[in-house]
């Protein structure tokens, strides 16, 4: 693996004001006084300069003062690599704390198979990776493709709209009522179930640790009903409520577990492409050239797409914990240690890929980001999100050769988990 | 070296001289070959390079490690002749090895 020179450091040329500033204060902190859990590095888009830096100086960090409690940060591909494909030594058990750097609320644990162990995660999974399979999306992809073009056709042309409300959202959540064979009109409360699921309640503006279980009982009653409905039916449905309810690995699941996994699906199929497809339009806005070349080549769909996953990475983090002492980058890693994978810096990690920070649509080895994760817990939707950002960027394509305006910042999650967009103005020239 | 024989899913074929040591998927990526993948680059944990090994074929390829057969699950269209790519290494003993590729790996 080719290293290269650093020439990081607390100064860097062509940078704007935010992420200069904030290189100064990443790089004048001391190690241990860096906390790239916080929110409002996420809110304001200036983690990147943290992560540099930790990749640099010491790419196995141990934080003490952790706000969810001691953590290791790993931020270099390699060794995120390590720990993901080590599921026998790297737990990510629910009762564990689950996968994420924050704890799954231990008194409201939300079994789901990416926050099992082998073997009841492997047969869970597989009672629902068949509605994600390459024969059951081609089925899909005539679908998704009708209800992207009423979206788009819907579009107004000459006046700023917010692209993460009528484009991205609608589409991911129509994806996720079509698979739920979900009830039409009430489409919505998926995206409201998952941006409640992921919400810290230590961050202001969000609901309360009860207030969001509150939520979740509610999200737990509507599919109760649909389970019901669908349990008996001498056919069962294609849909995931009906795999669910009718397949021997699932069908007897207590109602939490059910619960779970549904949230699984929901934030899974809904929050990540969400993001993929506003994060692609600002990264195309702000790279003309990267444009121009696909517009000359629309054959470089395929690439642009797993470019754009790379670039975003709408899951910042996976979290694992230790079940034995491990070294790892000449670090001992303690048992019951939680350790934060953060993808969002393994995919710009300078050792492994070529400009890490250029939006690069034909770069080399495109597919070898970390978006997915790797090892069994790798993304088991990732066929679908591929398809639907293929779809997307196909439409536009079509339809928007001066492509779309965008009319300012886009707003963001503060969250260091779900790496999102809260909003996106844009415009459609006339 | 070892000339391995990719049948693709149209039934087109290509062999490649693979040198012994190297993978079957690198070899397979680095040459282009239709269906295979890839995506982690070799380290069994992505199932983006599955192919199904000629039964003649199949004891020569070796024993699959645990972490294999769970990543196989991955994978479409799995049978008994499944296997990753990117953990057969080439030797002699494969020399004139078939393998089948599926369509698409993603």
């Amino acid at each position: 693996m080719a290293t290269r020179a650093i020439d990081f450091g607390p100064e860097r040329v062509d940078e704007p004001p935010h992420l200069a500033a904030a290189r100064a204060r990443a790089y004048a902190m001391p190690l241990d006084a860096i906390d790239v859990l916080d929110p409002e590095l996420w809110r304001t888009d200036t983690h990147w300069p943290y992560f540099e830096r930790l990749r640099d100086a010491d790419p196995v960090h141990y934080h003490a003062d952790g706000r969810f409690g001691p953590y290791w940060s790993i931020t270099r591909y390699a060794d995120i690599m390590a720990v993901d494909t080590d599921h026998v030594r790297f737990s990510s058990d629910a009762h564990l704390g689950g996968i994420t750097a924050k704890d799954m609320d231990q008194d409201f644990i939300l079994p789901m198979f990416i926050a099992m162990d082998p073997p009841k995660h492997d047969v869970q999974r597989k009672a629902v990776s068949g509605i994600v399979s390459p024969g059951n999306l081609a089925h899909l992809e005539g679908l998704i493709r009708e209800r992207a073009q009423a979206i788009f056709d819907g579009l107004p042309v000459g006046e700023t709209f917010d692209w993460v409300d009528r484009v991205s959202i609608e589409l991911t959540t129509q994806m996720l009522a079509t698979l739920f064979d979900f009830p039409w009109d009430d489409r919505r409360l998926l995206t409201y179930w998952s941006d409640k699921a992921t919400a810290d309640e230590t961050v202001p503006g969000n609901p309360t640790k009860e207030e969001r279980q509150n939520i979740m009982l509610e999200c737990l009653m509507y599919f109760t009903r649909l389970w019901n409905e669908r349990v008996n039916a001498p056919t069962p449905g294609n849909d995931l409520v009906s795999m669910l309810a009718h397949n021997p690995a699932t069908r007897d699941m207590v109602p939490m577990e059910y619960l779970g996994n549904l949230l699984l699906l929901i934030v899974g199929g809904n929050d990540t492409t969400r993001n993929s497809i506003t994060g692609g339009l600002t990264f195309m806005a702000a790279n003309p050239a990267e444009w121009a070349k696909l517009r000359a080549n629309p054959a470089l769909i395929e690439s642009t797409v797993s470019e754009i996953i790379r670039y975003q990475t709408p899951l910042a983090h996976m979290r694992r914990t230790a079940l034995v002492d491990v070294n790892l980058g000449g670090r001992t890693i303690r048992k019951g240690d939680r350790v934060v994978m953060w993808y969002v810096s393994g995919n710009r990690d300078e050792r492994v890929v070529a400009e890490p920070d250029r939006f690069w649509i034909d770069r080399p080895k495109v597919r070898q980001h970390l978006s997915f994760g790797f090892g069994i817990h790798r993304c088991v939707g990732n066929r679908l999100a591929e398809l639907q950002l293929k779809i997307v960027w196909q439409e536009i394509l079509k339809r928007y050769p001066r492509g779309i305006e965008i009319m300012g910042e886009p707003g963001r999650v503060p969250s260091a988990f779900v790496k999102g967009y809260t909003s996106l103005p844009v415009r459609i020239p006339a | 070296m070892a000339k391995i024989t990719y049948i693709a899913a149209d039934g087109s074929a290509r062999t490649l001289d693979v040198p012994d040591g190297e993978s079957l998927m690198e070899a397979a990526v680095a040459d282009g070959v239709p269906g295979i993948d890839g995506d982690c680059g070799g380290n069994c944990a992505c199932a983006t390079c599955h192919v199904h090994v000629d039964p003649a074929w199949l004891a020569a390829a070796g024993e699959k490690s645990t972490m294999e057969t769970a990543m196989l699950d991955f994978a479409d269209g799995v049978t008994a002749d499944s296997r990753l790519a990117c953990q057969i290494i080439a030797s002699l003993a494969l020399d004139g090895m078939v393998v089948r590729t599926p369509a698409s790996q993603h």
